[in-house]
């Protein structure tokens, strides 16, 4: 037994002796920084900075002066962590997330004629440009899901593609891989999409689908902030000026304009604080807030659409957020 | 007659060539017809007239823009009510001019006949070739002026005349080869002298010995064209198979061209609508397509209007006999289905097949089981079983490396597929993908 455990040893031995060796004298020298930098980048090679993957990124921050908020998966704190460890001031541009503008599922939109092929869209577009009616419609066969790296697409129930905002790093590779062109990135913040890619007649689109834009132009003169018009038959919102106020969402008659956690809060002023200066009631765009001049303001429920323009002027902080007074159910109807 | 029979893989399917007794018969004028502006492989046309103008059979509507690209023609007189997207048998809308007949049926009066055609030059017939709007009628609607033209460093010593028509169902070059034969022959004849050859093989698959025997008849004091027959062998009738089985050249791999070899092939319909436009000023604004299928009461072969909707040539055939399945133009192998019957027939409409909901399989694609099927029916002696798992593995590079691009979507994989996958489909989507990447890079 006693020579098993010393041949054994021995091995042992020799063989991190020649490892140890090995290492010293073969040795590839990184710079430290790029090590650093792949530590603290997310790692899932998403390529949406451009290079093939992480560690090209990192590579290419610290020899080819790559741009700092270049990774946009990692978000907020990647950004900060790679600005530190290159020591420049973070610029932390506003997060986008990738939204599906198609509404009409199954249900709601109608085929040209039933698809037996292939489980893909960009595969399905060949043969005469899918099966759904609108050309614009959402094939629902799972490309976007299938190369998302943060897994968030998911299908619905209805065959649409639905991209989670919590998930989504706005990398834009669903984006690129969309063969209908009908995924756009948006700023996180702006809460408001007309789900519809339809540039056809309004008579055409009624027929294809149910919640597709119909060219009405009712949100068009709905919005206060004059921020959505027309193009060639389709409404889009300039988001620059869209306050997400929600109002188009209630009024479009298809359904076609959809907001995330709708309806928005809205705002009520503070009794205490109020001092009755007036500025709000000449800022507000739908003349929501009365009230007489050094008197205690308040807002109207009704005509309050949340677009917060009073808040951000209020010299006394006395404006504040409340929830809704209706459901999403009840604005509906 | 001996009967040729050389080319790798291939299938043969059912033949079911169930119009080949019936006559060709006239369709007459269409109350409406929409003439698609890009009928061709190439640049779209570029329409010449506006809604309310008034046309008459013959006259240009559609000007050619570039040298891959034909002009279309006025198929019936009357006015033109609109220009816009209309559905194409491509799948996709597509712009079209839309006429509405006047009853009169009238002639433009600027159609030039050349009854001394063949002391024309050949740069006068292909100049003639290319304004009378003359594309491939066997299906792929290449611009026939395009395929006289071969560069001056590629010697064309042999011209095929195609008449293999080897698409189970169709039988609309068969008719044309017993009832206008001598229009076929006149056509090679025009169209080997503005390629200067003096040699021309007339293939006929040998499922058609009245054919055969009509061409041979005809071309015996012919010494420059002979008859051969084939073995009766899907995909017969495609360029390279049967360059291969005629004179057994193989023509290159990624992406060659029958012309490398020395070999010019034109269908027979080609051939017919060339004499007509050489000889009488005829442009291309009608086709003999196949009606068929158990789908429809009475399949029939009809000659057309470009432009006449499908669903008027289904209700001269007596209209659907049971549920429809599926509408195909083209045949059953290489057509591609319709989803609507306002789809006008265009200058390569073949044929029209009906199936009824009864011979329509549900497929579901199984896993692949390596079986090698479609290895061996492969004609261009691809693999498209690994060629099916790069496409759905997305692996682009590796696709073109395995040569997609000469894969000519015969649908021979398909047919013999026992796992049921979409072979075609998935090669289509490769070939697509590397097209694309390759125009990128360029």
């Amino acid at each position: 037994m006693w020579i098993a455990v010393f041949c054994l040893s021995g091995l042992g031995l020799v063989a991190s002796l020649g490892l140890g060796l090995a290492a010293r004298r073969f040795a590839v020298e990184v710079d430290p920084k790029i090590e650093a930098l792949e530590r603290v980048l997310p790692g899932v090679n998403c390529g949406a900075c451009g290079y093939p993957g992480c560690s090209h990124f990192a590579r290419a921050l610290v020899e080819e002066g790559a741009p700092v908020s270049g990774c946009m998966a990692g978000g907020e704190d990647t950004v900060l962590a790679v600005a530190e460890l290159m020591g420049v001031e973070a610029v932390i541009g506003e997060k986008r997330v990738a939204v599906v503008l198609c509404k009409g599922g199954r249900g709601e939109s109608k085929t040209k004629f039933t698809y037996r092929g292939v489980e893909d869209c960009k595969a399905a577009v060949i043969v005469s440009g899918g099966d759904k009616a609108c050309p614009h419609g959402c094939l629902g066969l799972r490309t976007c899901e299938r190369v998302c790296p943060f897994d968030a697409v998911e299908i619905s129930k209805d065959g649409i593609a639905v991209i989670d905002p919590e998930k989504c790093t706005g990398c834009g590779i669903c984006v690129k891989e969309c063969p209908k062109e009908i995924i756009v990135l948006v700023s996180v913040e702006k809460r408001v999409s007309i789900l519809c890619c339809s540039r056809e007649k309004g008579s055409e689109v009624r027929k294809k689908c149910a919640v597709g834009c119909i060219a009405c132009e009712t949100c068009v003169r709905v919005c206060p902030f004059d921020a959505i018009s027309m193009e060639g038959n389709l409404a889009i919102i300039d988001y620059g000026r869209c306050r997400v106020c929600g109002l188009c969402i209630a009024q479009c008659p298809t359904r076609a304009i959809e907001g995330r956690d709708w309806p928005f809060p809205r705002v009520e002023i503070m009794d205490d604080r109020c001092t009755g200066c007036g500025i709000c009631t000449m800022v507000c765009p739908v003349d929501a807030i009365e009230g007489e001049k050094k008197e205690v303001h308040k807002v109207s429920e009704d005509r309050c659409v949340g677009c917060l323009l009073c808040i951000d002027r209020c010299p006394k902080e006395a404006i504040r957020l409340r929830a809704p007074a209706h459901s999403a159910s009840e604005l509906a109807a | 007659m001996k009967v040729r029979c050389s080319f790798q893989g291939g299938i043969h399917p059912s033949e079911e060539k169930i119009s080949e007794g019936t006559p060709v018969e006239d369709l007459g004028v269409p109350e409406r017809v929409v003439v698609p502006l890009s009928q061709h492989i190439g640049a779209p046309c570029e329409a010449t007239v506006s809604p309310g103008d008034k046309v008459k059979k013959g006259d240009r509507v559609g000007q050619a823009t570039g040298f891959v690209s034909v002009n279309v023609h006025a198929s019936i007189s009357g006015v033109v009510k609109s220009i816009g997207l209309f559905p194409h048998p491509l799948g996709r809308p597509l712009p079209a001019v839309e006429i509405e007949s006047d009853g009169e049926d009238a002639w433009a009066d600027h159609l030039k006949s050349h009854e001394d055609y063949m002391d024309l030059s050949p740069e006068a017939l292909k100049e003639i070739i290319r304004d009378m709007g003359l594309v491939g009628m066997g299906g792929a609607a290449f611009p026939t002026h395009v395929k006289l033209s071969p560069p001056k460093e590629k010697s064309i010593d042999t011209f095929i005349i195609n008449g293999a028509e080897c698409e189970p169902y169709l039988t609309a070059d068969h008719r044309l080869m017993l009832e206008e034969a001598e229009s076929i022959v006149a056509g090679a004849r025009i169209a080997m002298r503005s390629l200067g050859v003096h040699r021309g093989i007339i293939a006929i698959e040998s499922n058609k010995p009245d054919a055969i025997e009509k061409m041979t008849a005809l071309t015996e004091d012919m010494p420059e064209l002979e008859v051969t027959a084939l073995r009766v062998r899907y995909p017969q009738g495609a360029e390279k198979q049967l360059i291969k089985t005629l004179l057994n050249r193989e023509v290159p791999f990624s992406g060659g061209l029958p012309m490398d070899v020395g070999v010019i092939v034109h269908n027979v319909g080609t051939l017919s609508a060339i004499y007509k436009a050489v000889r009488f000023g005829i442009p291309l604004i009608e086709r003999v397509t196949t009606v068929t299928g158990s789908g429809v009461r009475e399949p029939k072969n009809l000659r057309a209007r470009i432009g006449t909707p499908i669903k008027v040539l289904i209700e001269a055939c007596g209209g659907f006999s049971a549920d429809v399945g599926k509408v195909i133009i083209g045949g059953p192998m290489m057509g591609v289905g319709q989803y609507s019957l306002e789809i006008p027939v265009v200058k390569g409409t073949s044929g029209i097949l009906v199936q009824p909901l009864s011979e329509v399989e549900e497929g579901i694609a199984h896993t692949c089981i390596r079986c090698g099927s479609c290895i061996r029916a492969c004609p261009s002696r691809l693999m498209p079983t690994i060629l099916a798992v790069f496409a759905q593995r997305e692996m682009f590079d590796e696709a073109e490396r395995y040569d997609v691009i000469d894969c000519i979507e015969c649908g021979c994989c398909s047919y013999v597929c026992p796992a049921r996958i979409p072979m075609v489909q998935l090669l289509r989507y490769a070939k697509a993908e590397v097209l694309a990447r390759r125009k990128k890079a360029a």
